[in-house]
């Protein structure tokens, strides 16, 4: 069993047996975490290179952290410090980088598609990290990883996405995911934030969240991305946490056994309460700590591709 | 993969039986105690036989030694050469190893980077005080300076042949059988 492109571009073209190998992958890299040495020489001497236009915490310390426990030498290269802020393009920023000879490129960039351009041009395996509000595969897996631990499945769960839905490459990325793998998943969101196009997705829509949480095996809220919004949206953030943020009352509506997830960062009080994010049934954390795990197994599976052809 | 052109049987149910039963009484002979002692399998087939032995063992003392289960993948000095990363699975400890005497159990001894890539793995989960090697099948052509504790088997082999094991619990059958791999396949 393999992975049949040596780039992971996104959720999209992938097949349930990918995920599948990817996610049981991770299983064996959890514990490396775990333990008192937390580092295996499995990538020794290969360089990976973190191009992060786009500010990230989250998931730039993940990725660092994954690469390092298998060894790898990491580069960090963000838009703020690096010629990029002084006007150099994709392209040439991406050749430059290409001189080093890095193994990986782990790219999150606000432009769609900038790492299936990447890996039509640069000869290293490209890593989509978030491209705009396209695709975000890592934050996919490990929320998927996260959902069959707790869930010991995903087929003919009942996921419930709450939030801005048309700035979220997170809900893009899931909805491929967990409809592949034989879940039913839900979004829900105001009018102004949830596009039609989800529709020919395979998930089901609904403006009324409690509609969405009826029944939920597993209820995901998603961040209000006011630095993506140049409109009203809506009309105040108070009335959007009326309206549409997750709270322990709402929550009543989904199963007994539901889990509360977040890819983070998080707007307390706005699209989850703070009680829940901290409660016994919040694995907002452990999303956090399974998302190195799942990027180790990544990271592992895309080093052992050995062909060399330029996905177009 | 083409099915092997000529294939002997070297070992059968009862055979393996047998040795494992000798292996078992060999391991106390050297330690003297159970205590302390913990068995590892390196993954696959090390370890339905360590679990054999810690059966076998509890059969003749009363108490079991503890068993787990190393994979030994992320270890191994042939990553970037190999074509397709093995599929990782999971390495199960679920005890201290620090000061313990830990029998590693694989079933064939070969070139010893299996038994290098190990002893790696090992090292990372802890500082065991004696680290002894079982094996069911020593068929030389060692590459590194590495020699069993234990050996079920010494069998004669030539670099091309595949030596297979199989075991009850992964592949129905106990049996061990040397086959000649076909021209231009290693």
């Amino acid at each position: 069993m393999k992975l049949s492109s040596r780039h992971l571009l996104g959720i999209d073209g992938m097949t349930a047996e990918e995920v599948a190998l990817i996610l049981d992958t991770a299983e064996g890299f959890v514990q490396i975490s775990a333990r008192e040495i937390k580092k295996v020489p499995t990538l020794r001497g290969k360089t990976v290179v973190n191009f992060f236009v786009e500010p990230s915490t989250r998931t730039r310390s993940s990725f660092e952290l994954a690469e390092k426990r298998l060894s790898a030498d990491a580069l960090n290269f963000s838009a703020s410090t690096s010629s990029f802020s002084k006007g150099e393009s994709l392209l040439d920023t991406a050749k430059n980088l290409e001189a080093m000879s890095p193994d990986f490129i782990i790219i999150r960039h606000s432009e769609p598609g900038s790492p299936h351009f990447l890996a039509r041009h640069v000869d290293a395996t490209i890593v989509n990290a978030g491209d705009g509000a396209h695709e975000h595969p890592t934050q996919a897996l490990l929320d998927a990883f996260t959902i069959r631990k707790h869930k010991g499945r995903l087929e003919g769960l009942r996921v419930a996405i709450v939030g801005d839905i048309n700035h979220s490459r997170v809900v893009r990325s899931n909805v491929l995911l967990l409809t592949l793998m034989g879940a039913h998943v839900v979004v829900c969101g105001p009018p102004t934030l949830l596009p039609r196009e989800f529709d020919a997705m395979g998930c089901s829509m609904t403006y009324k969240v409690d509609e969405a949480l009826e029944g939920a095996d597993v209820v995901m809220a998603l961040r209000v991305q006011h630095e993506r919004m140049n409109a009203g949206y809506f009309p105040t953030t108070r009335e959007y946490a009326r309206q549409f943020g997750v709270n322990g009352t709402r929550l009543k509506l989904a199963k007994d056994d539901a889990i509360v997830m977040h890819p983070g960062p998080m707007n307390r009080g706005v699209e989850i309460s703070g009680d829940l994010a901290d409660g016994a049934r919040s694995v907002i954390l452990e999303q956090v700590a399974n998302g190195v795990a799942v990027r180790m197994a990544v990271l592992y599976l895309l080093a052992g591709e050995p062909a060399r052809e330029t996905t177009s | 993969m083409s099915p092997p052109e000529k294939s002997i049987r070297v070992m059968d149910a009862d055979y393996i039986t047998r040795t494992l039963n000798r292996i078992a009484y060999e391991i106390l002979e050297k330690n003297r105690t159970l205590k302390d002692l913990a068995l590892v399998g390196i993954r696959s087939r090390g370890v339905p036989l360590a679990r054999r032995l810690a059966e076998k063992l509890k059969e003749i003392t009363g108490t079991v030694p503890p068993v787990g289960e190393l994979d030994i993948n992320l270890y191994r000095d042939d990553l970037s050469r190999i074509a397709y990363h093995p599929v990782l699975k999971t390495t199960e400890i679920p005890f201290d190893i620090d000061d313990k005497v830990v029998v590693l159990v694989d079933d064939v001894l070969f070139t010893g980077r299996t038994i290098r890539s190990a002893l790696n793995a090992l090292m990372d989960l802890g500082r065991p005080s004696w680290v002894q090697l079982g094996v069911l099948v020593d068929r030389g052509h060692r590459e590194l300076p590495v020699r069993a504790d234990y050996i079920g088997k010494n069998v004669a082999t030539s670099k091309s042949q595949d030596v297979i094991v199989h075991l009850a619990e992964l592949d129905k059958v106990d049996e061990v059988v040397i086959a000649d791999t076909p021209e231009g396949v290693s």
